[in-house]
């Protein structure tokens, strides 16, 4: 095979080739020389994009796993592997994100020997590192297939149960729990973003942006991959999508009525204008798009709304990581190019990845019904039939 | 019988004697480049400060519930039964949450060091051990930092705002501030003046119960939610069964 250089071809070079150099300053240099993080800003770009939005665009996966495997939502189906394949990758590159920001990575293994029970933490480390085994489970049988191993198959179908159950029950915690790391600063990040409630915003825009993801990555991969695109998955995920924005929508709007601050959000400040960036993104844009009927049936419509629930909920986590302290510290923190040109080498380290294993793994095969667990219907019409059987059951009552 | 330490504003000169025994203490490069520096560093634990000639000490408050104990994940940090908060240099994996957590604003970072460590006062547990007084309460040659029993401090705090009530602002920063510190501060202006973050808003709650009181529910939810997931699990698999069966049922009454 010959090696054409095409436009990105190019810009991953690029990317990578910055990374490296960033990378080199991080380890030989020191986390003073490669970013702008001081004693008054530890925590900066890394710990805000890199983990707390990293872990937040990997929630596709537990969506996608418990909409299909725990309720059965079997239209799903074809974007369990790509979502999961997203979530894994996700993870691991979480992984090294924090191999950068860490000061002493290189002890990190210290984690499982020298617990803190009561470091949140700690309990979103032991989550990521258990999660991510169960992802790699997940993800295995693509690879099993792709090599045609029959047996390891029939083995992971045995556990798949309790693999479902535990990664659900893993992003429960510490989707939620990315949210209670700041729940110990109630002096130091704004009143906007901290509140009592974050472990259940946290955990609400992980299932909104899981659902964004999916319809975002199922779009985009149809186009780079030429896919035909699944409509009807689309469109359930939309609707999903559309609910999941209310109620994270109402929760935000409770929180600032039970604190008072209903009318402190619509005063002009810095703050402010930073939070209606936020909210705009979030729920206006996307809500206002999802309520007409139409839109909800048009791939462009959903594609653009899923875009703005994305980036809404970056700039979501931003704030709260990045924006909500300025005041408390009372300067400015902006990351240096080099912390940039690391986090893309991470991202663009993503999209590569993907590819290569789209390329040679079936995740938008057609033998996926092989790694379905058993007892699922094979065809359409027996699962028409099984949805529509509860409601046949009890009209014989 | 825990140690403190009581900073009476008041009675400090702004000599800086403490600055340089601490440097020493902890071997630290002190000269009057970081005599002249205004800000705590990985460098400079302790500094004097100096306003409308007025002076205050900035230091580790060594919480009685210490935040940066409670965040960090691999037990860096205890507080000792004798009063400091110590740091255990080789547990530490450098997430630098303790210095994100600290009210205080106390942890600072070796960020030029490709192996970095958190920088503190830890309040000399070795000179205590022995049986000694800090290093900065040793050298202080006008007793404006005293170290002694905690409780004892406590009274005579309280006992020199009752004498001199004019002398001083009337409160004892640190007594109950989140929960309560192993350090306190007397002065003739509020605290907040010089950087302190102010009573009103650091509150009395000690800052792990913010985060204990999601963390102790854990244990209980993760049965529960297990159960709910698996019977959930359950169900919509047995609605499976049972319809594939029944369209069997069907499918074999037709033929």
């Amino acid at each position: 095979m010959k090696f054409k250089l095409t436009f990105w071809r190019a810009v991953f070079i690029v990317i990578m080739g910055l990374g490296l150099y960033s990378s080199f300053i991080r380890y030989f240099r020191g986390l003073g020389a490669v970013s702008n993080m001081t004693d008054q800003f530890p925590w900066g770009l890394w710990i805000g994009f890199d983990c707390l939005c990293g872990v937040m665009l990997a929630a596709g996966g537990f969506c996608m796993v418990g909409a299909v495997y725990l309720f059965n939502v079997e239209k799903l189906h074809a974007v369990v592997r790509p979502a999961v394949l997203t979530a894994f990758l996700g993870y691991v590159l979480f992984i090294v994100g924090l191999l950068f920001d860490l000061g002493r990575p290189w002890y990190i293994w210290h984690q499982l020997i020298y617990m803190n029970p009561h470091s949140v933490m700690f309990e979103v480390g032991m989550c990521v590192m258990t999660y991510t085994t169960v992802l790699f489970f997940e993800f295995l049988p693509n690879v099993f297939e792709a090599l045609n191993w029959k047996t390891p198959i029939k083995w992971i179908k045995k556990i798949y149960p309790v693999l479902i159950v535990a990664g659900i029950l893993l992003s429960t915690l510490h989707q939620s729990s990315l949210g209670s790391l700041y729940l110990i600063m109630p002096s130091k990040l704004h009143p906007f973003w901290y509140s009592p409630a974050l472990p259940f915003f946290f955990f609400g825009s992980a299932v909104a942006v899981g659902l964004a993801m999916t319809i975002f990555e199922s779009t985009q991969s149809a186009k780079v991959f030429g896919r035909q695109l699944e409509l009807p998955v689309l469109v359930t995920l939309g609707g999903a999508l559309l609910v999941a924005l209310w109620v994270n929508a109402l929760l935000r709007f409770e929180d600032y009525f039970h604190r008072g601050l209903l009318r402190a959000i619509f005063k002009p400040s810095y703050e402010a204008y930073f939070l209606w960036l936020e909210l705009t993104l979030t729920f206006v844009l996307p809500i206002a798009i999802l309520s007409f009927k139409k839109a909800r049936l048009s791939p462009q419509w959903l594609y653009l709304a899923s875009i703005f629930t994305v980036l809404g909920f970056i700039t979501n986590r931003l704030n709260i990581a990045l924006i909500g302290f300025e005041t408390y510290v009372g300067h400015h923190y902006v990351p240096k190019w080099t912390e940039f040109s690391i986090t893309l080498m991470i991202i663009a380290m993503g999209f590569a990845l993907f590819g290569v294993a789209v390329r040679y793994l079936p995740i938008f095969g057609d033998e996926h019904e092989q790694a379905v667990p058993a007892r699922l219907p094979r065809n359409e019409v027996e699962a028409a039939r099984a949805l529509a059987s509860p409601v046949l059951t009890h009209a014989g009552d | 019988m825990s140690k403190a330490i009581l900073y009476d504003a008041t009675m400090c000169i702004g000599c800086k004697q403490c600055e340089g025994a601490c440097a020493q203490q902890n071997k630290l490069p002190y000269d009057d480049t970081v005599a002249a520096e205004s800000v705590q560093s990985a460098h400079k634990y302790t500094v004097v400060l100096s306003k409308d000639d007025k002076f205050m000490r900035r230091l580790c408050m060594h919480c009685e519930k210490p935040a940066c104990a409670s965040v960090c994940p691999v037990g860096a940090f205890h507080k000792t039964a004798a009063g400091p908060v110590v740091y255990d240099v080789w547990k530490c994996i450098g997430c630098r949450y303790c210095m994100v957590a600290c009210v205080f604003a106390q942890p600072k970072y070796e960020w030029q060091s490709l192996n970095p460590r958190v920088r503190k006062c830890i309040m000399c547990p070795d000179r205590i051990a022995a049986g000694k007084q800090t290093a900065c309460a040793e050298i202080c040659p006008t007793g404006a930092t005293k170290f002694g029993e905690r409780d004892e401090l406590i009274a005579e705090a309280k006992d020199r705002l009752r004498q001199n009530p004019s002398n001083y602002f009337p409160y004892i920063y640190g007594l109950n501030e989140v929960g309560g510190t192993s350090v306190f501060i007397l002065s003739s202006q509020k605290a907040e003046e010089y950087g302190y973050p102010s009573p009103a808003k650091i509150g009395d709650i000690p800052m792990p119960e913010y985060t204990g009181k999601v963390m102790e529910r854990i244990p209980d939810f993760i049965p529960v939610w297990t159960l709910v997931l698996g019977g959930i699990y359950w169900v919509s698999h047995r609605r499976d069964e049972v319809a594939e069966a029944e369209a069997e049922e069907r499918n074999g009454s037709k033929r």
